[in-house]
């Protein structure tokens, strides 16, 4: 079994062949394989520029892999902000003895998941660290975007506004929990791990204002709707029914006495838009593959400044809160 | 046949329009009350599913909820914590224990401190886990720091069964499994909560039986409903107390006919009883000492007992709460998390002063977490 | 208190352990506290990793259909209600 050595990542005869026989094979677009320096880019509006490293274990899971998330979870930090991904770097640091197979599988996993949103990887390197150093393989992306759609803020949302979650909740911190050793569960849930940019730009293209756009990572989505109730000092009442949730996610909720509304997303993302657009919205997001399932969760309104309530269908409330500390299964 | 489904057991028992009617009907019923109900929860689960979805507010203002000491976490006093912390520091050791105690505060530091600094300390899901722990490290100590009510006492002996079957020696237990009738017994001796009806657990029925509250409607005239944990069974369960006291009754019956007979799993019953029998004494925290409340080891598994073990490296004198911790007060039906001066502020789950904030059965946790509207 | 839920039992598996099934999560549980045998398809109560006792799906049905007759009543009264007071509306019949 070829293994990545530490030659490797020593910038020499190895480095090369590794990055024009992997990196270039898979990634290969003109900026890159100019292999200058640093990338040249020419953008004609405001960007959006932002960074993320990735560390996720196992970093083969149910629903992708490490490659994946590091180009979602960059590409989609860009397009919440309105902003059309473009340009990204892939930085790499890989333990000495890291299997070439499962590396080649990550970069072609990366290479797929570009198709999604165009963007292209323009400048990278590769670290090659020993044993212990670090957990198998690192991944840092960080990514320019064009602004097509200013004013995105999670300071902007307005009374009236209206909630759009756009898909089920919770997949992915489920799906990663299931692979956690010790639970003893097995089941099939994917991680929700998949490129927003298409949806968003059918936002865009639909011409409607949209007040705020967070995708739901680490917090779920009890962690974007406190930020957003917070920031705009707002309040955001939610109907607890209307949240679609998976069975097998809710399973795992009863079996270890989880709130799938705290668990991980890395391909679902909350909307507020106001009253009047949004059945645009959801009509736009409908029609969009990872975003079929689109539904209204809530409204905003002044009822408690900086608190989320959720309503129960029978007239009870109740606030949701951040959530807390390590997941820990409730016993007794 | 109409054959049951697996998610009618979940969502039959949640159904919104039925908690409607439930509540529809206990308004009705409640107009005939001639005093205010003061029911006690036992259950820190069913505290739990009453803030969670917020059943108080479908009822009307003269039925009050006290919660009660059904959290065993909560209950065991900080000295009791602190041995966990001394049994985790024996060299070449392995503490086990159940996810919540991990987070519990003793006087100084907490499991999870420890951990930090390096001691071997795990949560199990399972105290089966303990098992394969012990046969895959021959050469530790293996110690289960047992927690719970009756619940989850029957697996704790069937632990100790399976340890015995297989020869394993390395595996070590500090039992602080408590019993749920000797505490409401101290709680209406304490006499201050003025308690006229109780819910009784859900869980603990399934493996005691429901015959282990015979006495209480005698002793006390109250009604006791033994409910399950949904929000269907709680509202069915007070509508039961309500018509109880209005037809002037004090009984015993079971709204969690699906689990819980009158008898119990006789099975989980004698295996407890093989390995188990009542201790004198045990403190517990806000009550003070209940005799007969809490179990041990009997002597022939002496050699497995680490309260016996390893006496020396445990502690003995007595530890109190915080000065400022109500924790004691709220366990005994006495105050609510939200009279405390400290709830929500100094005292969170991330920074807990006391258990009830930190252990998910605690009434502080359930009630910061779901809030009060 | 004590965290048990229901979920049924879809294997029988040696050394006196089942596989259970929680809405597609499936864990294996002790079945060394059973009083009774257990059958695929029966529902059961886990906790802590053993299985504590046999769901009686009898009473179950019988509670949800107890409830269905009160939403019924519930709805009737509700029904009944509506039409007295619409019957006793003092601006009923004028222009």
């Amino acid at each position: 079994m070829k293994q990545i050595q530490l030659s490797h990542g020593g910038g020499g005869e190895e480095t090369n062949s590794l990055i024009h026989d992997l990196f270039y094979r898979y990634f290969g677009n003109d900026i890159l394989i100019a292999a200058e320096d640093a990338a040249v880019l020419e953008v004609k509006n405001k960007i959006a520029f932002t960074t993320d490293s990735f560390t996720v274990s196992p970093i083969f899971f149910n629903g992708g892999n490490i490659g994946k998330l590091a180009i979602s979870g960059t590409v989609n930090d860009l397009a919440m902000m309105g902003a059309k991904p473009l340009y990204l770097s892939s930085a790499f640091m890989i333990e000495e003895g890291f299997s070439f197979d499962e590396l080649e599988t990550i970069v072609k996993t990366m290479a797929e998941e570009l198709k999604h949103s165009g963007a292209k990887i323009v400048c990278g390197d590769t670290k090659v660290v020993p044993k212990g150093a670090v957990d198998q393989i690192f991944i840092n992306t960080s990514g320019i975007g064009e602004i097509e759609k200013e004013g995105i803020s999670a300071n902007n949302l307005h009374e009236g506004d209206v909630i759009i979650v756009s898909g089920d909740v919770g997949r992915h911190g489920a799906a990663i929990l299931m692979e956690r050793e010790g639970l003893g569960i097995t089941g099939d849930i994917q991680s929700d791990c998949a490129t927003l940019w298409p949806a968003v730009q059918a936002l865009i293209d639909s011409n409607i204002t949209i007040s705020a756009l967070r995708d739901a990572t680490r917090g779920g989505l009890s962690a974007v709707l406190n930020e957003w109730a917070g920031q705009s000092k707002v309040c955001l009442e939610i109907e607890e029914a209307s949240v679609p949730v998976d069975e097998a996610v809710q399973g795992i909720c009863e079996l270890f006495g989880f709130e799938a509304f705290d668990f991980a997303n890395e391909g679902t993302f909350i909307i507020a838009v106001p009253q009047h657009h949004a059945m645009l919205a959801i009509q736009a997001l409908q029609d969009i593959d990872v975003t079929s399932n689109a539904t209204i969760i809530g409204r905003v309104t002044m009822k408690k400044e900086g608190k989320v309530i959720l309503h129960s269908l029978y007239g009870s409330s109740r606030y949701l809160d951040l959530p807390k500390g390590e997941l820990l299964p409730r016993i007794c | 046949m109409n054959r049951l489904q697996l998610k009618d057991l979940y969502s039959g028992f949640r159904d919104p329009d039925t908690i409607k009617a439930l509540a529809w009907a206990i308004n009705d019923e409640t107009k005939k009350l001639k005093e205010p109900l003061k029911i006690m929860e036992v259950c820190g689960g069913h505290t739990h599913t009453i803030m969670k979805y917020g059943l108080k507010q479908l009822l009307p203002s003269n039925i009050d909820f006290i919660h009660g000491p059904g959290c065993p976490v909560c209950i065991m006093p900080k000295e009791r914590i602190d041995h966990a912390i001394a049994l985790a520091q024996i060299p070449d050791s392995i503490l086990l224990t159940l996810g919540d105690m991990i987070r519990v505060p003793g006087s100084k530091s907490s499991l999870a401190l420890e951990r930090a600094k390096g001691y071997d300390i795990r949560a199990l899901y399972s105290p089966l886990d303990a098992l394969k722990i012990a046969e895959e490290n021959p050469d530790k100590k293996v110690i289960f720091f047992a927690i719970g009510f009756e619940t989850t006492t029957p697996m704790t002996a069937a632990v100790l069964e399976q340890m015995v079957k297989r020869g394993i020696t390395n595996l070590y237990f500090h039992i602080n499994h408590v019993l749920v009738p000797p505490a409401v017994d101290a709680i209406m001796a304490d006499g201050q909560a003025k308690i006229n009806a109780f819910i009784g657990p859900a869980h603990v029925s399934v493996i005691t039986g429901a015959k282990i509250y015979k006495s209480l409607p005698e002793k006390y005239a109250t009604p006791v409903v033994v409910s399950g944990f949904e929000p269907v069974d709680v509202m069915q369960s007070i509508l039961m107390i309500v018509k109880q006291k209005n037809e002037h009754r004090a009984d015993m019956e079971i709204q969690y006919s699906r689990s819980v007979t009158l008898d119990g799993n006789t099975k989980a019953q004698k295996m407890i009883e093989k390995f188990m029998k009542p201790r004198e004494h045990f403190r517990w925290r806000g009550i003070g000492d209940i005799p007969l409340s809490a179990l041990e080891l009997r002597e022939e598994y002496a050699a497995y007992d680490a309260e016996k073990i390893f006496a020396d490296i445990l502690p003995t004198e007595p530890i109190d709460d915080h000065k400022l911790c109500i924790c004691g007060t709220i366990l005994k039906g006495l105050a609510k998390p939200n009279d405390c001066k400290v709830f929500g502020t100094a005292c969170t789950p991330n920074t807990p002063m006391g258990s009830c904030m930190v252990s998910s059965e605690g009434a502080c946790n359930a009630y910061y977490r779901y809030g009060e509207i | 208190m004590c965290l048990s839920i229901p979920s049924k039992i879809v294997e029988i598996d040696e050394d006196n352990m089942a596989t259970v099934d929680t809405m597609g999560i499936k864990r294996m549980v002790s079945l060394d506290l059973m009083p009774d045998v257990v059958d695929i398809g029966d529902y059961i109560l886990i906790h802590v990793g053993f299985a504590m006792s046999k769901i009686d799906e009898a009473e179950a049905l019988q509670s949800l259909e107890v409830y269905q007759e009160m939403l019924e009543a519930m709805e009737e009264e509700e029904r009944r209600q509506v039409i007295e007071t619409d019957d006793n509306c003092d601006s009923r019949g004028k222009v």
